[in-house]
């Protein structure tokens, strides 16, 4: 094959690449519209709050993984961002679990 | 002196600088949005009642900004497709239809804001409001700080394409990031504050 033929069949290939891309991008929008949809219908079902949030909070976090993972293309990073993603999790967990400890005295959500 | 590893990676990272750069700023975010969060269960799990979302805030007007922020996520994601295809003409249409989806997210943000301004609910009224204006006003910042560097990329920052093309794509990418991390702030403030 030539360096031209060559060259070209890479262009070609990346093409479809992107292509493909652009096709689970669309998925994951249809995916996001449903979920929303999910989201407010569940809530007009006047659930116990600890179900709500449970549910609510699972949904969000199906949908923020699905912006996370292929929108912002974190299902094919680098190690370093993994790490700097993995350490920011540990610090947001502590952050998250000080209210937590400090209402772990028998109170929970009204 | 060239700011260094716009184009090509560096070889320990993988990276390349700017890429590094806007993660690191978006963990920051994390942690600046996590301490509200924070602070948001704090207040609630220590309040004798509190009120639930839908009884105060509008949720078909919210369920419509969400899907715009959705969409405007696609958007972005497909102006940076459409530089990485070398369709210059497509990318600024989507780039131009993600500002204009920003701008519809303020502008029923300022209807929703001056509604209920006008009905005497303001931030000091109580705690629910508080939380409610402090969370959405400081994404509301994040969403219009995002269309000024997207409307720069549309407009004068464009001019990087016919000279660096490679750089520009990268810009717009870290962009991107930016806009696509506004958009997940969103996805769990909806539910939180609409809707529990």
């Amino acid at each position: 094959m030539t360096s031209d033929h060559a060259a070209a069949s890479m262009a070609s290939d990346h093409a479809v690449d992107i292509d493909r891309h652009v096709k689970v991008y669309i998925t994951v929008f249809v995916a996001l519209m449903v979920l929303t949809l999910v989201t407010v219908a569940i809530s007009r079902l006047h659930l116990s709050v600890p179900i709500a949030v449970t549910v609510a909070l699972l949904v969000a976090i199906i949908k923020g993984s699905l912006v996370a993972c292929y929108f912002m293309h974190l299902i094919s990073e680098k190690k370093l961002i993994y790490a700097v993603l993995a350490l920011t999790a540990v610090f947001f967990a502590a952050l998250l679990a000080l209210p937590i400890f400090t209402v772990s005295d028998g109170y929970w959500i009204h | 002196m060239d700011i260094p590893y716009t184009v090509e990676v560096r070889r320990d990272t993988g990276l390349t600088n700017g890429k590094i750069g806007i993660w690191l700023f978006l963990a920051s975010e994390v942690m600046l949005f996590g301490a509200l969060f924070a602070s948001y269960i704090l207040i609630r799990t220590g309040a004798t009642s509190w009120p639930r979302g839908d009884t105060i805030l509008d949720v078909p007007l919210a369920t419509f900004n969400t899907i715009v922020l959705i969409s405007s996520s696609v958007t972005m994601v497909m102006a940076w497709a459409s530089l990485m295809r070398r369709r210059f003409g497509t990318y600024r249409i989507y780039m131009g239809a993600t500002i204009l989806l920003g701008l519809v997210f303020l502008v029923v943000k300022y209807f929703e804001y001056g509604h209920h301004l006008r009905m005497g609910e303001f931030p000091s009224t109580n705690n629910f409001l508080a939380i409610y204006y402090t969370l959405t006003g400081l994404h509301m910042l994040h969403v219009f700080g995002g269309m000024v560097v997207n409307a720069y990329f549309w407009g004068p920052g464009a001019k990087l394409w016919k000279t660096n093309p490679v750089w520009f794509t990268n810009r717009v990418e870290h962009s991107g990031l930016f806009w696509h991390f506004v958009d997940l702030v969103w996805i769990f403030l909806f539910p939180t504050l609409y809707l529990l």
